[in-house]
């Protein structure tokens, strides 16, 4: 990343980026020919798809530096929150005793959170620093005990009773929406705790909180279903269920689109902006930033917060496309890492570069499955005619596992190499 | 008596087990951030590679007809610390090296770290499969009962689990005498404290760079060797494994061996008692409460494991960043 905390100037023709999309839109023409339009709509989809939530990687790294290893936390969250405000209802949960019970749920940890808020503020109203610690500790417990008793008993009514609380029915749009706040509100926990710290630590909790958000979407079966997913899940467009699938995808492609378009106009225009002009300072002069009076921490809160409500947003579009709802379907590699590559790839920073990389990187990703199959079939083939060597049963999961390294190599060799990707941040011009 | 007997088995042993791995990993982790100032994503794994690594030279050893009462894994863990460690270096050389002479921020060095843990993934699969191995090749596993006078249920501690003991104590006196006695092993502590102060007087970095990876990566070795000789191998370690590790780096305080190693006894021993099922314990005592307890008292369920190390890391992140060992808040 280059130090470029002054106002970039536009550069009039930006040849660059012309040359680079128009290659793409030449590989998008090549999909097309080759593949027919209705695969070519789905892969175009779900590039677009990923393009939002590289757009809101980029915020994150590109415009301030912060390291989230957890996107597939936020995807998933912004995924079951829209699943659940959009799903049609399900009239056993609302006749049983459950909404009382989820009602009951929320109250408590409201309660619980005022409690745990004021004993950490309990020096002030007089209390010792030691005295303290106890408070909080017996708050702490006494909450866990309190909610986690309450789930537990809540679970078991809603599951006997109702199967699972189902959704509300309310509009896809709307869900995508309140699946950006939800996604926001995880990214605001996580981000009041880590972000004070060095940069690792988020590192690290985003690690951990994508996983347990996993973990919790598979168990809880009350709220989602877990493991028997949700289907189908709603568009915001006709459905091909009359079999018309090129016209249904290309209405979504649309929709999914005109949402790329304003989250990347809004991301341009804050990147212009004096607060985008404030990100790079704090990004590239920390300490230079926090002695012109910035809230350094505070600030870092802000963008780690607006880039998890994109990624939110962008992982509810993307699972509203697939119209099913599978928790086991959340994967690292897919969700986290090959974002990732598509981010520092298409240039961290740069908000057309990380549209190009969504674009070209899934391309690439979508035809590499076919690639790497064939690859290892006809190496075992040969391996097996010139030296009678029989190829393992698991040849297929294997030779997918290529990829891995694949995305692996990328990330390793664009650090090094070209660590401001095909379409780098503009220079600052003084 | 049985109560106790299983508490001990399930609660404690099991905990003390995977602490010590935790441990093992943990010295590494601590030392590289300590010594490099990054979080090495890549040590989970390091960790399936020296265990597959380790399976390999056993497999070697087992072919020139070598046969020995204790597991032949263990004997081909030592070439596997060795050829890990060198690995561990080289992948220094290739992938850290560069971006520390550009100057590059920590951020960065993670972020290469990660690449390369997917690289070993791709890899490590790719030669190895998706599917679980046992370490025990030709030998079972040997089963040591201890019976107590008056409990039906014997304590039970299988060859896998005393190795790991003896080793993990082994390794914290050897860590102790190396870092306190030794040349290099001072060295080390000095550019840990402060790396401008250390090249100053006279320390050859590149020694103690190369010191932190062959240490860093022998017990990684050697922690995913016996990790999976008391489990099986599997090849989708990584991330289950590093969250714990971190953890344990972190309470204990970063750049503290000591402190890596009470915190990955910590981190266990928290995971095993939070999903154990106090009821069975408590049971016993009903008369005397006059109560009836319900027969699941477990903190947390077993498939919420992973929250354990991630609530100790919140709540040391908050509470005291510093770790309980008072390393660095870098």
């Amino acid at each position: 990343m280059a130090e470029t905390t002054a106002t970039p100037a536009r550069p009039l023709v930006p040849v660059r980026d012309l040359a680079a999309f128009a290659v793409l839109a030449l590989i998008v023409l090549a999909v097309f020919l080759s593949q027919g339009s209705v695969y070519s709509l789905r892969v175009m989809v779900e590039a677009a798809c990923y393009a939002v939530l590289t757009l809101g990687l980029t915020i994150q790294w590109g415009y301030a530096g912060l390291f989230n290893v957890g996107v597939m936390g936020f995807l998933a969250t912004g995924a079951a929150t829209s699943m659940l405000v959009s799903y049609p209802t399900n009239p056993d949960f609302w006749n049983s005793p459950g909404p009382a019970l989820v009602a009951m749920f929320v109250v408590k940890l409201a309660i619980c959170g005022a409690a745990i808020w004021l004993a950490n503020r309990a020096e002030r109203i007089g209390f010792h620093r030691r005295l303290k610690g106890l408070l909080v500790t017996a708050v702490l417990i006494a909450s866990f005990v309190v909610i986690s008793w309450h789930m537990t008993h809540m679970a078991d009514v809603i599951e006997s009773q109702a199967g699972w609380v189902g959704g509300l029915g309310l509009p896809v749009i709307l869900g995508w929406l309140v699946a950006g706040l939800v996604a926001g509100l995880v990214a605001w926990f996580v981000g009041r705790v880590c972000l004070g710290l060095r940069s690792d630590y988020l590192a690290i909790a985003t690690l951990g909180i994508a996983q347990i958000i996993k973990t919790f979407l598979k168990n809880a079966d009350w709220l989602t279903r877990g493991t028997l997913t949700v289907s189908p899940l709603p568009w915001p467009v006709p459905t091909p269920a009359n079999g018309d699938f090129a016209f249904a995808r290309g209405m979504y492609l649309i929709v999914v689109v005109i949402v790329m378009a304003l989250v990347y106009l809004a991301l341009q225009r804050a990147y212009y902006a004096p607060w985008g002009r404030m990100m790079r300072a704090i990004r590239d002069r920390e300490d230079a930033a926090a002695a012109m009076g910035k809230d350094v921490t505070a600030r870092r809160r802000e963008i780690f917060v607006l880039g998890c409500v994109v990624m939110g947003i962008g992982g509810a579009m993307l699972i509203h496309f697939a119209q099913i709802y599978d928790p086991s379907g959340f994967i690292d590699l897919n969700h986290t890492f090959l974002i990732w590559v598509m981010m520092i790839l298409g240039g961290a920073g740069n908000n057309r570069g990380a549209i190009f990389g969504a674009i070209f990187v899934y391309i690439a990703w979508t035809i590499s499955e076919p690639i790497a199959l064939w690859l290892f079939h006809t190496g075992a083939a040969y391996a097996h005619a010139w030296t009678g060597w029989n190829p393992p049963s698991d040849l297929d999961s294997r030779a997918l596992q290529m990829r891995v390294f694949v995305v692996g190599l990328t990330i390793t060799l664009v650090l090094r190499y070209a660590p401001r990707g095909i379409l780098p941040e503009p220079e600052a011009r003084h | 008596m049985n109560a106790l007997v299983f508490f001990f088995d399930n609660a404690i042993l099991s905990g003390l087990i995977i602490g010590a791995i935790y441990a093992l990993g943990a010295i590494g982790v601590t030392l590289i951030f300590g010594i490099l100032r990054f979080a090495h994503f890549a040590h989970g794994d390091m960790m399936t590679m020296g265990a597959f690594l380790s399976l390999i030279f056993a497999v070697l050893l087992q072919s020139m007809g070598i046969h020995s009462p204790i597991a032949l894994a263990f004997f081909g863990m030592f070439p596997a610390m060795a050829a890990t460690a060198l690995i561990a270096i080289l992948f220094d050389k290739l992938f850290y090296k560069p971006l520390r002479d550009a100057g590059a921020r920590p951020v960065v060095m993670v972020m290469a770290s990660v690449g390369v843990t997917l690289m070993l993934q791709g890899v490590l699969r790719v030669f190895g499969g998706v599917s679980a191995r046992s370490m025990y090749i030709g030998s079972p596993k040997a089963i040591f009962q201890f019976h107590l006078p008056d409990a039906t249920r014997p304590i039970v501690l299988t060859e896998p689990q005393i190795i790991l003991f003896v080793f993990t104590a082994v390794t914290v006196f050897a860590l102790h005498y190396f870092l306190t006695r030794t040349r290099l092993g001072k060295a080390m502590r000095a550019v840990s404290d402060n790396p401008d102060l250390a090249s100053i007087t006279g320390i050859d970095i590149r020694h103690v760079v190369w010191a932190t990876w062959i240490i860093g990566g022998a017990l990684a070795c050697a922690a995913g060797t016996l990790l999976s000789m008391d489990v099986a191998l599997k090849p989708d370690l990584s991330f289950n494994i590093l969250l714990p590790i971190f953890a344990a780096t972190i309470v204990g305080g970063i750049g503290q061996p000591y402190g890596a190693i009470a915190g990955g006894f910590l981190v266990g021993l928290c995971e095993s008692f939070a999903v154990f099922n106090w009821s069975i314990l408590l049971r016993p005592l009903e008369p005397m409460f006059g109560v009836d307890f319900p027969s699941s008292l477990a903190i947390v369920p077993t498939e919420y494991k992973l929250m354990i190390p991630f609530v100790i890391l919140i709540i040391v992140l908050i509470y005291r960043p510093t770790g309980i060992f008072k390393g660095k808040v870098l």
